[in-house]
């Protein structure tokens, strides 16, 4: 049995009672919004200070840099073969400080088994760098990198920063912010295996 | 067609032209001379030791440094693509100021023109159903 609609009246558009909005109307407004909202969403939950390392994998880029407290150069070239960790770091940085005792943990575990440190100082006064350095009787080589070249080389957002180069001279690891010898030694492992495997 | 919505058509084709002429015109206006040409490329390069900062407007020691580098470069005989290339291959796409038009990151400058479309058609289809309406009123 059919029921019969009554039919409704053809009332014009925008006479007598005010219009329902159609599904078609409102779906005109969601779903834009939706999107918006959804696009929004996702771009809020990223970390704008989450950095990427580019360079992992790539060739670490060449220096030659002069030492700190005078007389000769440190290399990279030279040091094809070894593993490197090459440490940005300046006098002015808190962080630097913070990660010291974890560098000189591990250089003192590493250096005889021919790991070399190499701290590049980055936007610093070699007077205030010698006397970091003296402070903490640091005794891996440092170097100054004139007109940041080789901060700027290796993409370098800030201080402190840590790359770990394998013996190829490929970078196997970065480490933004200050290291922590878990962190270091793993990855200095990680490059010794990769050099006792080649 | 009425000869309005001809020409309510023809006003939303130029729009779009104009918007599409905008999305794909060459960028940077590439000065001739050497400042120019280093301002040029920095100011499409974002400082990495600043918030919001363009290598070309950051004071810092770093943003300096980087210019210098620029210049050098150019010196060298790079061209301004390259130059560009070499920070991205150190800092990532994060140091380019516009990211680079291809794959998803058209959508910032399609969702416009997509948007000016619809917005323009839909104004269009409005505006041709009313004087029916007015007639039946």
């Amino acid at each position: 049995m059919r029921t019969e609609v009554p039919e409704r009246p053809d009332v014009p558009d925008g006479a007598g009672r005010p219009r329902r909005p159609s599904w078609r109307t409102l779906a005109l407004v969601l779903v834009p919004l939706a999107a918006f909202a959804l696009l929004l969403a996702a771009s809020l939950g990223r970390d704008p200070r989450a950095l990427p390392s580019e360079l992992v994998g790539d060739p670490a880029p060449a220096f030659a840099l002069p030492n700190l407290e005078g007389g000769g150069i440190v290399d990279l070239e030279a040091l094809r073969g070894q593993v490197v960790v090459v440490n940005f770091w300046a006098s002015w940085c808190l962080e630097c400080r913070d990660e010291h005792p974890a560098l000189d943990a591990a250089w003192s575990r590493y250096r005889e088994r021919g790991v070399v440190f190499v701290g590049v100082l980055f936007e610093d006064t070699i007077d205030d760098a010698l006397a970091f350095a003296g402070e903490f009787a640091t005794d891996w080589p440092l170097v100054d990198d004139p007109g940041s070249r080789t901060a700027i080389a290796y993409g370098v957002f800030g201080v402190p920063e840590t790359f770990v180069i394998g013996p190829d001279g490929s970078v196997t690891a970065k480490r933004v912010g200050p290291v922590d010898y878990t962190w270091l030694t793993a990855e200095i492992d990680e490059a010794l295996r990769a050099a006792e495997a080649a | 067609m009425s000869g309005r919505g001809r020409l309510w058509l023809a006003l939303a084709a130029a729009v779009v032209v104009v918007a599409l002429a905008a999305v794909f015109a060459p960028g940077g206006r590439g000065g001739d001379t050497p400042d120019e040409r280093v301002r040029d490329i920095a100011s499409g390069l974002r400082c990495p030791v600043c918030q919001n900062l363009s290598v070309a407007d950051s004071p810092s020691r770093l943003a300096g440094e980087m210019r210098s580098e620029i210049e050098s470069q150019l010196e060298a005989g790079r061209t301004p693509d390259e130059v560009r290339a070499f920070f991205v291959e150190r800092y990532g796409e994060w140091v380019l100021l516009a990211p680079t038009r291809e794959g998803l990151n058209l959508l910032p400058w399609l969702v416009p023109v997509v948007g000016v479309v619809l917005g323009v058609g839909l104004w269009v289809y409005l505006l041709r159903r009313r004087p029916a309406r007015e007639e039946l009123a």
